[in-house]
């Protein structure tokens, strides 16, 4: 019987190949990231607790300066102060710090993931990694601690949900709505402790794959590997990591791109997903397009094409938070980040900014927000208060145009009105 | 004797502490624990008492990695977590804490406010007449918790809980 992704690349990590869900194995590691907010506890339990005096491999760590950057507070700078100087005492390799974006696809651009790997990281949306193939996964300050000092982690080799797509999207629809569609699907624990595989999206570039590999912890996966059939140049697929059709799956789901309409996630749990059809009006006070899961280039660019020879609706603000510079580098040379701000946009620095409602635009009691990132729990954003609605950059910029949350498709048909009138 | 704190389902790590409320965030020297579930259930943290249970419906723990959230319930002294199905990072980073978790469903048989006997290593809990019997958990859980987490199992054995290397 052939293997799911999770048990090719555990049995590779593991040195013992012929692994099947529910095996425990000892991994090698193939890199460790951690983030400025927990590497303060992560570094202490490293030295105080663990009492290991070095990382086990200083070019298989990568310190990302990424959840609040730059700092807010006297109290963040300190901190990130003391990890810059943990980074330079250890002589680590990888250090990307303010401004260079999020962890998830910074990792990637920096070549750092390959289709493959096992990668952990200090942060649940690890599965991101998935989006170059590989095996991310995320864990708390202890594990990773753990693996810092011995190059290793354990893990039961999970159960795996295989989603397929076929067909393609209708304009106005993308990749958001397939991964808000799948967590409407197997529900906020459909996957807990499995592994989620993705199959039928060749066509989509590699940081549209991480919307689907970051929503896959909404879906509580161990981790979400989109398959490596359609990957760039930049990324080598190991000979040993392939499409095995006969693997064992514990569930199989399949979704029909091409009548897929806009989903959207209403407050409070990520899984509460409807049609946008069925949102009825909802006044929206703040569009926030952003994240590891929307806020790429293509996310950008997908908000720029609606927008474009717009503006804004009178009392919605609009925050763009590039996911990383190199995002932000390509918005600025193509005119993307033009467009976007001649409809009113602002644009804030790679990084987390506000989705973990700690800096760069936190939400007031009873703001409503329609937001292109993967959680809407109650405060996640600031106020518990404030209402999120996640979903697609291009319905995010269409809910910027007119205040309250819209089909993509009502913007543009409206414009293809005003040139025939 | 522990009392019951009930909560819902899909408690998410949000809840428990909030990311504005992240060590991170606050002064050196102030305490995760005055954080728990400070939005969620304000009467928690300054009522909960060594040795008090958290029931809770499934999908426990589910959002973040933060390992701060746990670690808050540590701190408060919260005795074992018992719910039909945790969320995989947050039910990683209680063992490693060495919180005792048990995956069942006894919101029928407990509610909130109740004051029970709990013997962690028979897995029982005795809400007046009515003995409740946990599942008990797999051996090397057990391991983990009676060395008091994952770092100090780690020190001792020189290996990873379950298995043997
Ligand atoms: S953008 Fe949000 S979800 Fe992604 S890593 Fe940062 S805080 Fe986590």
């Amino acid at each position: 019987m052939g293997q799911t992704f999770a048990e090719q690349i555990l049995g590779h990590a593991s040195g013992r190949n012929d692994v099947q869900a529910g095996d425990m194995v000892v991994v090698n590691v193939d890199l460790v990231m951690m983030h400025d907010s927990l590497s303060p506890s992560i570094i202490e339990t490293l030295h105080n607790e663990l009492g290991a005096e070095r990382v086990w491999d200083r070019d298989k760590v990568a310190v990302v300066i990424d959840h609040v950057a730059p700092a807010a507070t006297v109290r963040q700078a300190e901190q990130q102060q003391h990890v810059r100087r943990w980074v330079a005492q250890q002589s680590i390799s990888h250090l990307f710090d303010v401004g260079r974006g999020i962890s998830h696809p910074v990792l990637i651009e920096e070549g750092l993931v390959q289709p493959g790997m096992l990668v952990v990281g200090s942060d649940s949306h690890s599965t991101g990694y998935g989006a170059a193939a590989a095996f991310g996964s995320g864990m708390g300050t202890t594990d990773i601690a753990l693996a810092l000092a011995t190059g290793k982690t354990w893990f039961r080799v999970p159960e795996t949900v295989r989603v397929n797509a076929v067909g393609n999207f209708q304009p106005g629809v993308s990749v958001k709505d397939f991964g808000l569609w799948a967590a409407r699907t197997l529900r906020a624990d459909g996957a807990t402790y499995q592994s989620v595989e993705w199959h039928g999206v060749d066509f989509l570039s590699w940081r549209e794959r991480m919307t689907l590999a970051t929503l896959s912890i909404e879906v509580g996966a161990k981790a979400g590997i989109v398959a490596p059939t359609g990957l760039g140049a930049e990324h080598t697929v190991p000979a040993w990591l392939r499409v095995e059709n006969d693997a064992h799956y514990s569930r199989v789901v399949e979704c029909d791109l091409s009548t897929l309409e806009p989903q959207v996630s209403v407050p409070h749990y990520v899984d509460n997903v409807v049609d946008l059809a069925d949102v009825g009006r909802v006044a929206v006070d703040v569009v926030y397009l952003g994240t590891c899961t929307n806020g790429h280039y293509e996310d950008m660019a997908a908000a720029a094409s609606i927008l474009k020879g717009r503006r804004l609706a009178p009392n919605v603000r609009m925050i763009v938070v590039p996911a990383s510079s190199e995002s932000l580098h390509r918005a600025a040379s193509d005119g993307t980040l033009a467009t976007l701000i001649a409809a009113g946009a602002t644009i804030g620095t790679p990084g987390c900014g506000a989705c973990i409602g700690r800096h760069m635009g936190v939400l007031a009691p009873d703001e409503v927000c329609v937001f292109t990132g993967n959680r809407n729990f109650r405060g996640r954003m600031g106020s518990p208060g404030a209402n999120i609605y996640l979903a697609s950059p291009e319905v995010a910029a269409a809910t910027a145009i007119t205040g309250y949350i819209t089909h993509p498709r009502n913007v543009l048909q409206s414009t293809e009105q005003a040139v025939f009138a | 004797m522990p009392r019951i704190w009930v909560f819902g389902n899909d408690v998410n790590t949000d809840q428990m502490v909030p990311g504005r409320y992240a060590p991170y965030m606050l002064g050196a020297n102030d305490d995760v624990r005055r954080y728990a579930f400070i939005e969620a259930r304000p009467d928690f943290a300054p009522n909960v008492q060594p040795g008090d249970l958290i029931i809770a419906g499934p999908n426990f723990g589910c959002g973040s990695s933060r390992e701060y959230a746990p670690l808050a319930l540590k701190r408060c002294g919260v005795g074992a977590i018992i719910a039909p199905l945790f969320a995989r990072i947050f039910f990683r980073n209680a063992l490693n804490l060495g919180i005792p978790c048990f995956t069942a469903d006894i919101r029928e048989q407990v509610a909130d406010g109740d004051v029970v006997d709990f013997d962690l290593a028979a897995g029982l809990i005795t809400n007046n007449a009515n003995q409740i019997q946990l599942p008990p958990p797999e051996g090397w859980m057990r391991e983990v918790w009676a060395e008091g987490g994952i770092v100090p199992f780690y020190r001792r054995h020189g290996r990873f809980p379950a298995t043997g290397a």
